[in-house]
């Protein structure tokens, strides 16, 4: 069954992943920009990790027939430094024409502090100026909930976003119904422990419907499935869901999205 | 699904993941000194599973959420650690 992953930290993952990923069935794969798992130095070590994201991993990509996009930003983990931040919010205009890139993400807050707010306001700014997708990374654990709703308010307070061109990734059941209720996209993330089970990826959208809402493995430099969304879809088998509405969740609903920006194009 | 193939699919997960949190507990009761507020956020959100309660998961979430709602002044770590004290 086709499908498109549409957030995976691939400058994370080796080839293996890529194949595997190629064999499951995946025809694109979306990369936001992320946090390393250390905090980068300088506004140039952002510059590099953009050229790797527009440049290099698309070729790698490539070569087991997929097609690759990404998202630019300063992640929220590396959002303390707001001098940091602003050079770097500076230089992403230069990238955004690139033909892989699909927006501004993954935005958000880490721990929900007032500059990762200040950060996350700029590159809304950003996204509003350029006219770009949104896609939002929401705290972890405990910090979900208020993280969420913060984002929200900033979200709804700027009338040039759209809502229907933003989409709010690692909801759980706390939080996926304020998310849709905004008439903005909900992403789930099936990842171990700290995010979405596939077993209750699958009652969310049994109870919540499958209309605005994507599923995704944010797989990175940590314990984590590049295959998730093929196994998810597996398990929505098993429950008996028909095939037309599981590949309505792992292929349509994202290019849905997806291809409301004009760089988005599957192959042939 | 009907209740009874909900059970065919899910029961023996559940029934491991049941004794896993039960076993947790006990290895928390058989080692010395003091627990942290996560402890005590574990079994406040242990009794979001009474009863007749139709949203458990999400009861569970918000009993180990943050509830307040002013940003932090400052970002001093950059983990979670799954529960709020409270």
């Amino acid at each position: 069954m086709r499908y498109i992953e549409p957030h995976a930290h691939m400058v994370s993952r080796t080839t293996d992943d890529y194949e595997r990923m190629a064999l499951a069935g995946c025809e694109a794969v979306c990369e936001p920009a992320f946090w390393a798992g250390f905090d980068r130095s300088s506004a140039a070590g952002f510059h590099d990790y953009f050229c790797q994201l527009t440049e290099h991993e698309p070729k790698r990509a490539a070569k087991f027939g997929l097609k690759h996009f990404c998202w630019l930003c300063i992640n929220s983990k590396e959002a303390e430094d707001v001098k940091l931040a602003a050079e770097v919010i500076a230089m992403i205009p230069q990238f955004i024409g690139r033909e892989n890139v699909l927006g501004i993400g993954e935005i958000g807050l880490n721990k929900n502090s007032r500059n990762e707010l200040r950060v996350l306001e700029m590159q809304v700014e950003l996204a509003a100026k350029y006219d770009q997708l949104i896609l939002v990374h929401t705290p972890h654990l405990e910090d979900k909930l208020k993280g969420t709703k913060l984002i929200l308010d900033v979200l709804k307070n700027d009338r040039r976003i759209r809502p229907e061109h933003v989409i709010i990734d690692h909801v759980e059941e706390h939080t996926v119904e304020m998310v849709l209720d905004c008439g903005m996209w909900a992403g789930m993330t099936l990842y171990p422990e700290t995010k979405c089970t596939p077993a209750r990826a699958i009652d969310i959208l049994e109870t919540y419907g499958s209309e605005n809402i994507w599923m995704n493995s944010a797989c990175d430099w940590g314990v984590s499935d590049p295959l998730a969304v093929p196994k998810t879809a597996l398990e929505m088998k098993k429950r008996g869901h028909r095939t037309h509405a599981i590949e309505k969740v792992i292929f349509a609903n994202p290019r849905q999205f997806l291809s409301q920006s004009t760089h988005f194009k599957l192959g042939k | 699904m009907t209740r009874q193939q909900v059970l065919d699919l899910y029961f023996l997960d559940a029934r491991h993941k049941l004794i896993e949190l039960a076993a947790f507990l006990d290895r928390v009761d058989r080692a010395e000194g003091q627990a942290d507020f996560r402890l005590k956020a574990f079994r406040a959100a242990l009794t979001s599973l009474d009863g007749k309660n139709k949203n458990r998961a999400k009861s569970v979430l918000l009993a180990f959420s943050d509830p307040t709602a002013k940003p932090v002044a400052k970002a001093t770590v950059k983990g979670a650690c799954g529960a709020f004290p409270k």
